[in-house]
């Protein structure tokens, strides 16, 4: 009972890494540029959500739907800001923007809200769920979080499958030029990819700190790499790839503490990346790039 | 391609410049002319060249993404830290300077086999996933190195993990690291690192070694195919480094009374990026004005006090803008017509 217990924690922490490493590997896919502002957006979705809720006090659904608003509007804005004149860029000048922004957004988060860690109030309070008599209990927020991640990702394949800017987002990670060519807007897919993906970080932001109710400028920023891990775990680029990654991170994460040690968590969620990567070189689900000579 | 006397010059002013700028610096420390904050930050601005010189022959020269070089600085300070303490408390040994000397050198070994040992696994990924591993690397040193105890006891080495019940004079404490440290580091020692960093870097560069590193970062396909081995040369740069890094953790170790494994996080090896970067990809002389600027920097705009740290990201993106912009890239090449072409391949960098 105790390994199943452990195991529906790894799950639903894995489901936080999972909605995070969607952002980062949708963005990878169809800009090829490794976003390190995106766990600072998560951030930044925290503490409108918090602020929503404890100072304005609107209800919890609403404060989500204003972060979430809120995040958008800002990945957007970074994107055409920072991102868009550089192109034509290398990508590690890409990298070292992506990573000044995400400095930007920790820096005026500290000068807004300060340092001093915020505690998150519990928005949806649904108990403790007992089972098997009581021998296995289960948060309220963990059966969320799962649900959640659940129909994201239905949402999420559902989106990219069928409707016609799903489709052109997987063209344009496909060929960019060819995508072109066919009349795809560019500059249009990407501005909404990095919408969703923000989205999806304000959604991560109320599910992190309800499980984790500390919040400071910082708090996405690990998060954001375990992530980023997950993403190249499960092989990047690839958004089923992103799913699988995160959950089994967050599984190998939880049980990891509880069995080895707890001061080794870490350290063991990157053994095991750096095995996966060992065995399977473009991660679990991604695909081999031929090399033409 | 430049000539070999434009090579030549252009490192003895590099030399020139730095020996010229130390000599300066000992005299105004001897005159009281220096700034208290300048003076503090001297050897922390060596350890940071030596970090981006060395992470250039990996990034610029070599042409792989490395997001974990703090590591190896971790490995380097820690083990220099122990063997000067062992020195001291084990063996009684007094001059600072020898003990100074043998701990860069045990640092830049335990960096070196371990860079090795980490470069079998990762030089066989490519862009993006060698980036991640050197990343997940970064983080297990700093996350292990949390975990670690080391006491001296008598003139005996012990070592401990995840539990402390060592006797002796502890020198590493887990997650509250190394403590009072007698800090032995100088000016002096750090200025003979980054010249001997310097001669390194650019005379690998300049070899037939180098030539081949850099042949297998143009175009692997074509190097393997005129018989280089490629693991071999990528093998070279990146375990140069890491002892190189390891050096410099060792220096910067020793000029510390207290040090905490998780001073060198991710972050770290990050700003050391950045100094590569804004000093130019492949550019050795760019790296060392970068580094020594970009160390300064946030102390001089301390007077903005709580938005310093937002002034330096606006400045970082600013910089990689402009720097990137094709009207600047224009007038740039007006001010300067015989500008080199790109020798760096920038184009190259997972492409």
């Amino acid at each position: 009972m105790e390994f199943l217990s452990y195991l529906v924690n790894g799950i639903s922490l894995g489901s936080i890494y999972a909605i995070i490493a969607l952002g980062y590997t949708m963005v990878y896919g169809i800009a090829k540029m490794l976003n390190f502002a995106h766990g600072d957006v998560i951030m930044v979705g925290a503490y409108i959500i918090f602020c929503a809720a404890q100072y304005w006090n609107l209800p919890p659904l609403l404060s989500l739907l204003l972060a979430m608003l809120v995040c958008t509007l800002l990945g957007i804005t970074i994107e055409k800001l920072a991102y868009k004149p550089l192109r034509q860029a290398t990508s590690l000048a890409v990298l070292i923007t992506a990573i000044g922004m995400s400095y930007l957004l920790q820096n005026t988060a500290l000068l807004i809200w300060g340092a001093n860690p915020k505690v998150f109030p519990s928005l949806f309070d649904l108990g403790t769920i007992s089972l098997f008599g009581g021998r296995l209990s289960v948060k309220g927020e963990t059966l969320v979080t799962i649900a959640a991640n659940i129909v994201i990702m239905v949402g999420l394949t559902l989106f990219t499958s069928r409707s016609r800017m799903g489709k052109a987002m997987r063209c344009v990670s496909e060929d960019r030029g060819a995508a072109e060519l066919m009349g795809i807007n560019v500059n249009t897919t990407i501005s909404m990819t990095f919408a969703i993906g923000s989205a999806l970080a304000a959604i991560a932001g109320l599910l992190l700190c309800s499980t984790y109710p500390v919040l400071q400028p910082t708090t996405g920023a690990m998060p954001g790499i375990k992530a980023f891990t997950a993403a190249v775990f499960g092989g990047i680029g690839s958004i089923p790839g992103a799913m699988l990654g995160g959950v089994l991170l967050g599984i190998i994460e939880i049980l990891g503490k509880a069995y080895i040690s707890t001061e080794l968590g870490d350290a063991i969620v990157f053994a095991v990346l750096i095995i996966v990567l060992l065995v399977r070189p473009t991660g679990l689900l991604g695909k081999a790039v031929r090399e033409k000579v | 391609m430049k000539t070999k006397k434009a090579r030549l010059i252009t490192n003895l002013v590099t030399y020139g410049v730095l020996t010229a700028l130390f000599i300066l610096l000992t005299v105004m420390i001897d005159n009281k002319t220096i700034s208290r904050s300048l003076k503090g930050q001297l050897i922390p601005i060596c350890c940071w060249i030596v970090m981006a010189v060395s992470l250039n022959l990996v990034v610029g020269i070599s042409g792989e993404l490395s997001l974990g070089h703090a590591g190896f600085m971790s490995l380097g300070a820690f083990s220099g830290i122990v063997s000067s303490g062992w020195l001291l408390n084990g063996f009684g040994m007094e001059d600072p300077t020898l003990r100074l000397v043998l701990a860069i050198v045990v640092g830049g070994v335990v960096a070196g086999v371990m860079g090795a040992l980490i470069g079998i696994p990762v030089l066989r990924l490519r862009g993006d996933y060698l980036a991640i591993v050197t990343l997940a690397f970064g983080e297990i040193i700093k996350n292990v190195m949390n975990c670690v105890y080391v006491a001296v006891d008598g003139s005996a080495l012990r070592f401990g993990f995840l539990k402390n019940d060592l006797p002796g004079t502890l020198l590493l404490n887990g997650p509250m690291g190394a403590v009072k440290v007698k800090a032995i580091s100088t000016f002096a020692a750090g200025f003979v690192l980054v010249i001997f960093t310097l001669a390194v870097v650019l005379n690998l560069t300049n070899s037939r070694s180098g030539r081949a590193i850099m042949a297998a970062r143009d175009n692997r396909i074509a190097a393997e195919a005129m018989g280089i081995n490629i693991t071999k040369y990528k093998m070279m740069a990146f375990v140069t480094a890491a002892v190189l890094a390891g050096m410099a953790g060792a220096l910067y170790g020793l000029s510390m009374a207290t040090l905490v494994p998780t001073k060198f996080s991710f972050n770290e090896s990050i700003n050391v990026l950045v100094f590569v970067v804004l000093g130019g990809i492949g550019n050795i002389p760019g790296s060392v004005i970068s580094a020594a600027a970009l160390t300064i920097l946030p102390e001089r705009l301390r007077f903005l006090q709580n938005s310093r740290m937002l002034a330096y990201a606006v400045l970082l993106i600013l910089a990689m803008l402009l720097s990137n912009n094709p009207l600047m890239k224009s007038l740039w090449k007006k001010l300067i017509p015989r500008r080199r072409e790109a020798r760096s391949g920038e184009g190259e960098m997972r492409s």
